[in-house]
């Protein structure tokens, strides 16, 4: 086996730490602490652009990764604190399926997503085209954790963390998106980050609770 | 000359096994000591395991009308089972003659046959808190070895082999490289040991006679040096396992087995030891006891840690 450049080794730590941070988000039911992991997972991601940038030499890759830590590690994370404390929606309590269970589902989509990726990873030339298995299998989990979750704000998370899972499965597949379409996505989450604290007030007014199954009914009785 | 060499190596072999009988009790008293530390308390002293052997070996045996010679054997084949184990694990040097005879799958076996043999003694007397010590012994164990096992196939991936001593080797004399998946593994390791040894997360090993207990529960019955021996061979279960950690995750200062090699390698493995005890009982100081049927989830947790580091490593090749 040959011996890796030091900068794919950290890309590759970077990966790994990600992959944990993804499952450690699954099985967590304190929202807070969900917060918290999601603020650990955008400065990892941040962590690895600045790597993808020096190694590259791609000097606007260091603008998305200031826009990632202002955005994904510090303001996001202030608003959903914000939020989940006026909400006063700290617990999570019911998961749809339990913890092993999901941790097994979530295992089976990596190995899927590993597989997705092999035949992809081939045809890239960029020094971290082995982490692209990873990208897209952060992107299944949050993808899990959306459906598994039954409480608006953890959805939203999980919505974020997606977005974080793509981000990283661009800069890992192409050196990352045009500027002009990063600075949209990252206003676009954003926005939509305000705009469903909105929702999430006018949810708990209507319906006393954030659960998302109250929105199932099609009729008002 | 060769018989010589011979000799030699299976006295080197001696010596080790020895070193593993005679200092099991002591790490168990240096992490029972630090843990009193931690907990402002005086705590009983480096010997006190000694001592209670001492005592239960002079006392006289206590055996249940009920019991069958499954009973009675159970401890011999346990003390039998993780002296084989002691011998097998390279904790000395990775050419010790013995280290040779089994690679880590059958190491697992080995845990397995000392397990499946306290769990049936338990349950031979016909006690309640015994076939319920045993029943929760099994679902540790069964969640437990899976973990263990695919912690063994992350490593041996990247050592290209299932023998412990040419596992140690390998991670010994790698470069500096950095190895996420040896990391997940080690994280898993150490959660497995947890469970296996009783530790605190899953079970208490300082009280007696609680509704939670599970290794305690299993050994009531037992008396005198039947007692002494189950307790010496869990005292060698958290050595070996210990061993096993150490020779894995930091090989460093493993000889090869030799005479010369033997000393530097016998005081690398005592400093390896105290800081590993230390950690344990700074690892069971800061965490609470667990409900038992919270054990699944802590063990699928160490499970899927082993198998993400299985699969990071076929994915990055790192």
């Amino acid at each position: 086996m040959a011996n890796l450049p030091l900068s794919s080794q950290i890309i590759n730590l970077c990966a790994a730490v990600l992959l944990l941070v993804s499952f450690a988000m699954l099985s967590q039911r304190r929202v807070l602490s969900l917060v918290q992991l999601f603020a650990l997972q955008g400065a990892v991601l941040c962590l690895s652009t600045i790597t993808v940038a020096w190694t590259a030499g791609r000097s606007e890759l260091y603008v998305s990764a200031a826009v990632t830590l202002a955005l994904k590690v510090l303001l996001l994370p202030y608003i959903l604190h914000r939020l989940i404390r006026a909400l006063n929606a700290r617990w999570e309590t019911e998961l749809l399926l339990n913890v092993p269970a999901t941790m097994l589902v979530g295992l089976l989509l990596v190995i899927f997503s590993f597989g997705l990726a092999q035949p992809i990873s081939q045809l890239a030339a960029t020094v971290t085209r082995s982490t692209l298995g990873i990208a897209i299998a952060v992107v299944m989990l949050s993808f899990l954790m959306m459906i598994t979750r039954r409480k608006a704000v953890t959805q939203v998370i999980g919505f974020l963390a997606m977005e974080n899972g793509l981000f990283f499965a661009a800069t890992s597949a192409t050196y990352g998106m045009p500027m002009v379409v990063e600075l949209g996505v990252a206003l676009d989450v954003l926005v939509a980050m305000l705009i469903l604290g909105v929702f999430f007030f006018q949810i708990r007014e209507q319906f006393d609770s954030l659960d998302l199954r109250n929105l199932e009914a099609l009729k008002e009785e | 000359m060769n018989h010589v060499v011979n000799a030699g190596a299976w006295l080197a072999q001696l010596v080790a096994v020895t070193t593993a009988i005679a200092a099991a009790p002591l790490l168990m008293g240096w992490v029972n000591q630090c843990r009193a530390w931690l907990q402002n308390r005086s705590g009983a002293g480096l010997l006190q395991p000694y001592r209670m052997l001492r005592k239960l070996l002079y006392k006289d045996a206590a055996i249940a009308s009920a019991a069958s010679p499954l009973f009675r054997v159970t401890p011999y084949i346990l003390f039998g089972a993780m002296v084989c184990a002691a011998a097998v694990i390279p904790s000395l040097g990775t050419t010790l003659p013995f280290t040779a005879a089994a690679d880590t799958i059958a190491l697992v076996g080995l845990f397995a046959l000392a397990r499946v043999f306290i769990a049936l003694a338990a349950m031979d007397i016909g006690t309640a808190f015994g076939s319920l010590g045993a029943r929760r012994e099994m679902l540790v164990g069964f969640l437990a070895e899976p973990a263990l096992l695919m912690v063994f196939f992350t490593v041996s991936l990247i050592a290209h082999s299932t023998a412990l001593p040419t596992m140690a080797q390998a991670l010994a004399h790698r470069g500096a490289a950095i190895y996420p998946s040896l990391a997940f593994a080690a994280v898993a390791f150490l959660m497995v040991l947890l469970a296996e040894n009783a530790r605190i997360p899953i079970d208490n090993p300082a009280t007696h006679l609680e509704l939670t207990m599970i290794h305690e529960a299993m050994v009531l019955e037992y008396s005198a040096r039947h007692l002494a021996l189950i307790e010496w061979s869990a005292a060698l279960k958290l050595f070996n396992y210990c061993c096993i950690g150490l020779a894995l995750f930091l090989p460093w200062g493993l000889g090869a087995g030799d005479w010369r090699s033997l000393v530097p390698a016998l005081g690398f493995l005592t400093a390896k030891l105290a800081v590993a005890g230390a950690a344990l009982a700074l690892i069971e100081t800061f965490s609470a006891k667990m409900r038992i049927f919270r054990a699944p989830e802590f063990l699928a947790t160490a499970f899927l840690l082993a198998v993400l580091g299985l699969l990071v490593h076929l994915l990055l090749g790192s």
